[in-house]
């Protein structure tokens, strides 16, 4: 059974309940405002299916479910299905943690992985995250998602040609 | 960047301009929200000495501007004051701020020059708290309860 040892950490800090910030995590009409009109599928139970779809129905990211606590934590694997260049790459785990922080919340998210993957292909998820979280913050502390543009994330494509995996 | 020493790399996306929040980073008035009540002493231009002061009249923090160019990227050196971090001596901190759309970019790097830094320990603890406070005044009028105050036992 591989390890996966966490590789990238994004602490956010939210005022909402932890209830608010769960449902903001776990359902489309949340993740399609602020996670790149993705939508999530979840089977809402350990073992459970999880898919981000894009609004065409792609599996941009699949998986299943191996934590469940809500309003405390949810966690997935996390295969990246498309683009076709990053479907070799072997799945990672994204972590959610909830705690209270005052009458705020302190979102964990962290991204683990089972081998010596290289700065280059973490990357892609350094970019990422932040907007994502940052948007999840500002939709729910305002209402209003914000439109981050992102480039694809060059150097992580790169890396996972010259990888050959 | 050398990749040897201690890192804390942060980005933060915020709803407001590059002018203001600038502003609310170094101006007074902005930073007793957000940053538990201190201020910043510092005249804001290249060699002027600079100091994060706790409520009570100590230095939290000193050092001095390494760079400036408002409102894209300050560089300050960083040295604690008040705790026996003051022996890890100066690390080096920026801040960059970029526009995007109708958000900013911040991203702060704070670094030590060795490994193992318990400073930049603490810090990576204390920047997501702070910065998530000031995505909040910033963007609702109002900063993050958990940052309003110096905390008591500090």
């Amino acid at each position: 059974m591989p390890e996966f040892k966490p590789k990238t950490v994004y602490v956010t800090y939210i005022a909402a309940t932890p209830e608010k910030v769960w449902e903001a995590l776990t359902s489309s009409e949340f993740t399609k405002k602020y996670f790149w009109d993705r939508s999530i599928e979840l089977e809402p139970k350990l073992g459970g299916a999880f898919a981000l779809r894009l609004p065409d129905g792609t599996a941009n990211v699949q998986g299943k479910v191996i934590a469940w606590d809500p309003p405390r934590k949810f966690a997935v694997t996390w295969g990246v299905k498309w683009p076709a260049e990053f479907a070799t790459l072997p799945e990672c785990h994204v972590t959610y943690e909830i705690a209270p922080a005052d009458d705020a919340v302190r979102l964990t998210m962290t991204e683990s992985h089972s081998w010596n993957v290289p700065e280059a292909i973490l990357s892609g998820g350094r970019m990422g995250w932040p907007a994502v979280l940052s948007g999840l913050k500002s939709l729910l502390e305002t209402g209003n998602a914000p439109l981050i543009k992102m480039e694809p994330p060059k150097d992580m494509i790169e890396a996972i040609k010259n990888l050959k995996l | 960047m050398s990749e040897a020493g201690s890192s804390f790399v942060y980005v933060i996306y915020i709803r407001t301009t590059p002018e203001r929040l600038w502003r609310a980073l170094t101006a007074p008035e902005f930073t007793r929200q957000f940053w538990c009540e201190t201020v910043q002493d510092c005249e804001w231009k290249v060699g002027a000495s600079w100091k994060l002061m706790i409520p009570d009249g100590r230095v939290g923090d000193a050092g001095e501007v390494l760079e400036i160019d408002p409102p894209r990227r300050l560089v300050l050196s960083w040295q604690n004051q008040f705790t026996d971090l003051r022996a890890e001596g100066h690390s080096r901190m920026t801040y960059q701020l970029e526009p995007q759309g109708d958000m900013v970019k911040l991203t702060v790097r704070h670094e030590m020059p060795h490994l193992g830094s318990t400073f930049i320990e603490k810090v990576s603890n204390g920047w997501p708290a702070i910065l998530s406070s000031l995505k909040s005044l910033l963007e609702t009028g109002e900063p993050l309860e958990a940052t309003r105050r110096w905390p008591k036992d500090m």
